[in-house]
């Protein structure tokens, strides 16, 4: 039986890869803060899928614990997923560090931390899968969230050094980059409706993509084409727009 | 804060269909809070939109499925099972049918919510055995208006068990309940079809079959004469061995597009007699897989789409015995004079109502049929209310989209006891449907 450990489990999409994996016979380890707050949800899975689930505390700021963390678990596991990630607030972040090192930390330090750990453990293993979850916000800086997208640019980036060192030992990599989805972090944005993916659309596509090892994926299909048009438009004229 | 959206909503029959505001809470602690804190008396729970007309329809609907989907227990040894009421039948059945166990009663859909299971107090084909839902539930959470959660079963606040079981979601929002399932060795029903050819015939298949497990008649009511009434009673039972495992064939979908003048007198009757003479021996026995014994219409997504634009009615209506033979003769002659009947014509023996206060079934018969909306309906429907009422009949909350006040009251005896309840305990400030307000609830 293969086992997947889910970081920041507690997250609208990470709730819903856990429901999609464990459909398909994973045991679960969630991980996260708080995570007690979790335990009707994995009875729920437990009952449903005849599957193990357990919850593990996990702080992804307090670096320092990642490898005790990992040591403490019951089992090193077949794959990791990491839904680590804050949105923060880009005006905000402007005007105040601690914003800003909160959204560098969240999104990009801790996931980077723990996942250094993990990368050695599969390697010497010689066979595993990482998924990070990144985001399209990643792909170009804009006004809007750069603070943000810069976060998530350098965990693209991680992932995708991280890939090619494990690919001779077996270990493969998978970028996420979602679109808008509906879920708690954008409960207050008006988005549309054909851009945006529900968490459960964006599981699916992740466990389809993994199980095909591919690289990258965006999700919902159209935002790689969005992103394509983005990135070709030239440094000299993006400065200007206001997209 | 919960999701918030003005959309069209309708209920399955879509009619009548307008616009509300939904509020999606995403989490129990959501939940609660939005409905301690709402002041708008006009507002209900929403389930699965299964409910044929304006049950669940009001200014402002809380649709509870995200917040309320958890499964709680299941005791496999003991055949009970506890989760919460935004969960539907289809995924309980997934869960425990593998197990040996199955639904002690279920309706002919599996794509309601155990919540809007307890609200309507659904019946199935056992129901003059099983009785109603609401007779196997070990004990339900509720949540009242002001934010309290309260626990209630037949003896722990009876009163408001009586209230909630066939309240129509009237009393609060119900939360999870634990139910006693029914255990089973397969997935098979061997069931046998009689083909009767009038009422009467009918009704005796029904009466030397009362010991059968499940027991339903597909009627055919564009029959006249002396052929008023013929019917495919169908009788079943689980087989005794067999396999558990769940095979479910895969769902195919009605298209948005499909036109409803596909369905006019014409067609409808030309399928009922075909439907009727298919089955050439006057017995048939067959073993059959459980989802098409118990949900034939499930294998198509969105066949409400049938009947069009305008949507349709399901009317549905119970007789007592004593005049269910000359009723149904005189309600169905009538039916197939105006020749506006449909393919689903349903009719059902019941056994004997239980204590709940809005509960439909009682000792009789029902007919449950589907009528397209079109205008030359309603004064149809208006003459078939009195009819029922002649007969001392009474209709179904879970089904009804237009009866009036006046008409559904009377076949009600302890519809005083509930409008009292709910206004001594405030309900009726809080939770108010398009349909609770119509009738006076």
């Amino acid at each position: 039986m293969s086992t997947l450990l889910i970081l920041g489990a507690k997250s609208d999409i990470a709730r819903a890869v856990a429901q999609q994996y464990a459909a398909k016979g994973y045991d679960l380890l969630l991980a996260g803060r708080s995570i007690n707050e979790l335990d009707d949800f994995a009875k729920d899975l437990t009952i449903r899928n005849e599957i193990k689930v357990s919850l593990h505390e996990f702080d992804a700021n307090d670096f320092a614990s990642h490898a005790s963390f990992i040591e403490q678990l019951p089992q090193l596991p077949n794959g990791v997923i990491t839904a680590i990630g804050y949105l923060g607030d880009q005006q905000q972040a402007q005007q105040d560090w601690t914003e800003t090192e909160k959204i560098m930390t969240q999104n990009l330090l801790g996931n980077v931390s723990v996942l250094n750990i993990l990368a050695n453990l599969f390697a010497e293993r010689q066979s595993g899968f990482i998924i990070g979850i990144s985001s399209v916000a990643g792909d170009r800086g804009r006004q809007k969230n750069y603070m943000y997208g810069a976060a998530k640019a350098g965990f693209t980036t991680y992932l995708s050094g991280l890939r090619n060192r494990l690919f001779k030992n077996n270990v493969h990599v998978l970028t996420v980059k979602p679109g808008f989805v509906n879920t708690q972090m954008t409960a207050d944005m008006d988005l549309p409706d054909k851009l945006t993916a529900e968490p459960e659309q964006v599981a699916k596509d992740i466990y389809k993509a993994q199980q095909k090892n591919k690289n990258t994926l965006y999700t919902k299909g159209i935002w790689a084409w969005i992103m394509r048009i983005i990135r070709l438009i030239p440094e000299w004229q993006f400065k200007k727009m206001d997209l | 804060m919960p999701n918030q959206s003005s959309k069209q909503v309708s209920g399955w029959g879509r009619f009548p269909q307008f616009k509300h505001r939904v509020f999606t809470p995403r989490t129990a602690s959501d939940l609660h809070s939005f409905v301690k804190n709402n002041d708008n008396p006009k507002t209900i729970g929403f389930g699965n939109g299964r409910s044929y007309g304006d049950s669940a329809l009001s200014e402002c609907i809380i649709d509870y499925r995200q917040a309320q989907n958890y499964l709680i227990d299941f005791d496999a040894q003991q055949g009970t099972f506890t989760c919460q009421a935004g969960v539907t039948l289809d995924e309980i059945l997934k869960v425990i049918v593998p197990k040996g166990w199955f639904l002690p009663v279920t309706p002919g859909t599996r794509f309601i919510t155990l919540g809007g299971a307890i609200a309507a107090d659904v019946h199935g084909k056992n129901h003059h055995l099983a009785g109603c839902f609401s007779e196997h539930i070990i004990e339900l959470q509720l949540l009242l208006a002001d934010g309290t959660i309260i626990s209630c079963h037949k003896n722990q606040q009876p009163d408001l068990f009586r209230a909630t079981c066939g309240g129509m979601g009237l009393t609060g929002i119900i939360l999870s309940a634990t139910i006693q399932l029914k255990a089973i060795s397969s997935t098979q029903i061997q069931q046998t079809t009689h083909k009767t050819g009038n009422l009467q015939e009918t009704f005796a298949v029904f009466e030397q079959n009362q010991s059968s497990t499940y027991s339903v008649a597909w009627i055919d009511c564009f029959a006249k004469n002396k052929s008023l009434g013929r019917s495919l009673v169908s009788i079943g039972e689980f087989a005794d061995d067999g396999s558990l495992t769940q095979t479910s064939k895969k769902a195919r979908t009605m298209p948005r597009w499909f036109p409803g003048f596909m369905l006019n007198a014409w067609t409808i009757k030309l399928f009922n007699t075909l439907y009727y003479h298919r089955q050439k021996k006057p017995i048939k026995q067959e073993t059959v897989h459980y989802q098409q014994f118990f949900y034939p219409l499930d294998g198509i997504h969105h066949w409400n789409r049938m009947y069009g634009r305008r949507g349709f009615i399901q009317y549905q209506f119970i007789l007592p015995k004593k005049t269910s033979f000359e009723g149904l003769n005189v309600i169905l002659k009538t039916i197939a004079e105006a020749g506006q009947g449909s393919f689903l014509a349903v009719l059902k023996l019941h056994g004997q109502a239980n204590k709940n206060w809005l509960s439909f079934p009682m000792e009789g018969y029902s007919l449950a049929l589907d009528f397209k909306v079109q205008d030359k309906l309603f004064p149809l429907l208006d003459r078939l209310d009195q009819l029922v009422l002649n007969y001392q009949g009474r209709f179904y909350l879970a089904k009804d989209a237009r009866v009036s006040r006046e008409v559904f009251e009377q076949g009600y005896p302890n519809i005083e006891k509930f409008r009292q309840y709910r206004q001594e305990h405030n309900m009726n400030q809080h939770f108010n449907s398009a349909q609770s307000l119509r009738i006076g609830l």
